[in-house]
């Protein structure tokens, strides 16, 4: 009987960790963070959901298949698939030239990164569509090649790569930097081509944060609006994103149309950030050895 | 497979991490760099491996320049002080890596490599952990299977750069001697960096004593740890005591301390320097030497009793050392704070003119002293 007390004491105290942190606080911070996402975050969550709720279910597969709102979700895909893969081989190799190199500029070059989040969205829109307008600086050079940006579905991917390429440039800088140098000149020293150092010992290190950095773009581009509605051109069937369909929802006053697709984009980006984190978590699991 | 390093210069920026370094390294030996750290030796270390291009001067191996060779053409094993494995690979497959990059024409097949990985892993004595990652492995296991890995193109040269620095005390001692009996089985050329003498001493055939870029000196263990030919040898080699002073009518004297040196000029400076096994304790002064000491601390652990003695009525910079056997210790008995005396049998004497030392035997001085009377 006493062993079972003295064990349920034990347990007690490392349960409320009182007696063994060296700062005070925990119960406060976690209480003071977990009211702070519930406001923020949770809340306008249920909110959708409440909102949806009122739907009846035909309803609901009626308003989230209208044959405008697919082809939405088409485009979204596509481009947003687009963005982040062209988002993964540039923020790669600007990520590589700002920790490999030392240039002059390479500072600002490093804070310009940022930018992207720094700037309005509709901002960057409209910088980006009177740049690849037909007369824009960009714009009239492709034109003459034959390639129309400005007001097309290439229009979106362009919006949405410029305001998530820091997602992938920031996961992969740091794990860049702390790459260690001996790794390389072992497998040189054993004799591999730089080619096969980078593929067989970098970029293994590399691919978890590229990829988590790729899947963040990938996200962020799906729910991109104000940068993309400046320049896609909003022509229905052909470059119109699903948040826009939304924002088309709510300006017919039908709320819970536009929650039910804003719910849609909402589990797939959960999905998506949840499948990352747990593919991610294993394949780290193996490289820290726990 | 000799090694011959001329003239090698590297600057890293203003700093010069080696001036004008010259070396021989005998074919088939197990060669250390020792010295204490910015000494160069590691710089020395990857100019050789090719990891680090010098200023100046030319690498030779067996006669063949090969100063304009890239690493990956040296044929050499390079083993990194924190192992550098790759952990995304297994141990088997770390071990393959080498093999795996070798151009198609040279390349074993798949099975031939198995084979080789196999028998390296026995070479190593962890066949059962072959299908481990790196992270799962002890620092000892890590660093046997970085050996494997540098071993498994059977290169000419194995170049190690402190490849026990990472280790616990106990486990550096087992690799030691491991790496000693692996080497005396393949008698590969290799060389290794370390800036702990006693390691060297151990482990090595040749020992490279460097100090501020340049070569101190080079000779075998037990010629150099006998013979140091420099003050700085000798104090990075062991310890030693020192009685630093003025030489008046055949004596060296500081304070209330003396030894007499019997042929040398006087009124100059110079330092007698003893290895503490060159000193033994007397109640009394001796006839040759005073030299005063009171005992500070008495440590019994180890082989022999190690007693730490602080000069009394006379300065030395560092505490002055002197061993006894056990039996010695329990009959003579001494405690600390007695004030005892250092009798010096074998001294090593550097006069101000000088920069190698003159070796003084006070035995055998008393010897012929004895029978001539």
């Amino acid at each position: 009987m006493s062993a079972s007390a003295q064990t349920s004491v034990a347990s007690v105290r490392r349960f409320s960790g009182r007696s063994k942190r060296v700062l005070p606080g925990f119960g406060l911070s976690l209480g003071i963070s977990l009211f702070f996402v519930s406001l923020v975050l949770l809340l306008p969550l249920t909110g959708l959901v409440v909102e949806t709720s009122g739907m009846t279910w035909d309803q609901f597969v009626f308003t989230i298949t209208d044959p405008r709102v697919i082809e939405s979700y088409k485009v979204t895909a596509w481009t947003a698939l687009a963005a982040s893969l062209f988002n993964g081989v540039f923020g790669l190799l600007l990520a590589w030239v700002l920790v490999r190199y030392e240039f002059p500029g390479k500072r600002l070059i490093d804070a310009v990164v940022d930018l992207p989040f720094a700037l309005p969205t509709a901002v960057a829109g409209i910088t980006l569509a009177t740049l690849f307008a037909q007369n824009g600086w960009y714009g009239q050079w492709l034109d003459k090649l034959g390639i129309e940006v400005a007001f097309t579905p290439i229009g979106i991917v362009v919006a949405m790569a410029f305001t998530s390429i820091p997602f992938v440039v920031r996961t992969v800088q740091p794990v860049l930097e702390e790459l260690s140098p001996a790794d390389e000149e072992a497998a040189v020293s054993m004799g591999a081509s730089d080619g096969r150092v980078f593929r067989k010992v970098i970029f293994p290190s590399l691919w978890p944060a590229l990829v988590t950095g790729v899947a963040l773009s990938f996200t962020r581009s799906l729910g991109e609006f104000g940068a993309i509605i400046f320049i896609a051109g909003n022509t229905p069937y052909v470059s119109e994103v699903t948040s826009l369909m939304i924002f088309i929802r709510l300006q017919e006053y039908d709320y819970a149309a536009a929650s039910a697709i804003a719910s849609m984009v909402l589990l797939v980006s959960l999905i998506l950030l949840f499948a990352i984190n747990l593919w991610q978590s294993r394949y780290l699991r193996r490289l820290e050895g726990r | 497979m000799s090694i011959t390093i001329q003239n090698i210069n590297k600057n890293f920026g203003k700093f010069q991490a080696l001036n004008d370094v010259s070396l021989d390294i005998p074919e088939g030996k197990l060669t250390a760099l020792l010295g204490p750290s910015g000494s160069g030796k590691t710089t020395l270390l990857r100019i050789i491996a090719g990891l680090e291009s010098s200023d100046a001067g030319k690498i030779l191996f067996s006669g063949e320049d090969v100063s304009d060779l890239h690493v990956r053409d040296r044929n050499i094993g390079f083993v990194f002080q924190h192992y550098a494995l790759f952990r995304h690979l297994t141990v088997a497959q770390n071990i393959a890596f080498g093999l795996e990059s070798l151009p198609r024409k040279e390349r074993p097949s798949k099975q031939e490599i198995a084979q080789r990985v196999e028998k390296l892993l026995e070479m190593i004595q962890l066949p059962q952990l072959a299908d481990r990652y790196p992270s799962q492995l002890s620092g000892g296991q890590k660093q046997r299977v970085a050996l494997a890995r540098a071993l498994a193109t059977q290169p000419r040269i194995l170049l190690l750069d402190e490849p026990f620095g990472a280790l616990d005390a106990k486990v550096r001692k087992d690799l030691r001697r491991w790496l000693r009996a692996l080497h005396d089985e393949y008698h590969f050329t290799s060389i290794f960096v370390t800036h702990d003498q006693e390691e060297a001493l151990e482990l090595s055939d040749q020992v490279v004593v460097m100090s501020q870029g340049k070569v101190e000196q080079v000779n075998s263990p037990a010629q150099l740890y006998a013979r140091p030919d420099s003050r700085f040898v000798f104090d990075f080699l062991g310890h030693v005591n020192v009685l630093s002073g003025v030489v008046k009518s055949q004596k060296l004297v500081q304070g209330d301390a003396w030894v007499s040196l019997p042929g040398t000029k006087g009124d100059q400076e110079a330092q007698l320097y003893l290895r503490p096994h060159e000193v033994q304790l007397s109640r009394d002064p001796s006839t040759h030497a005073r030299l005063p000491l009171r005992i500070q601390s008495i440590s019994l652990i180890g082989s022999e009793v190690r007693l730490e003695l602080t000069p009394e009525g006379w300065e030395s910079q560092e505490l002055w050392e002197t061993g006894m056997s056990h039996a010695e210790f329990a009959q003579q008995n001494p405690t600390r704070g007695e004030l005892w005396y250092a009798v010096p049998n074998v001294g090593h004497l550097f006069e101000a003119d000088s920069h190698q030392p003159r070796s003084v035997d006070w035995d055998f001085q008393n010897a012929a002293n004895a029978s001539s009377m």
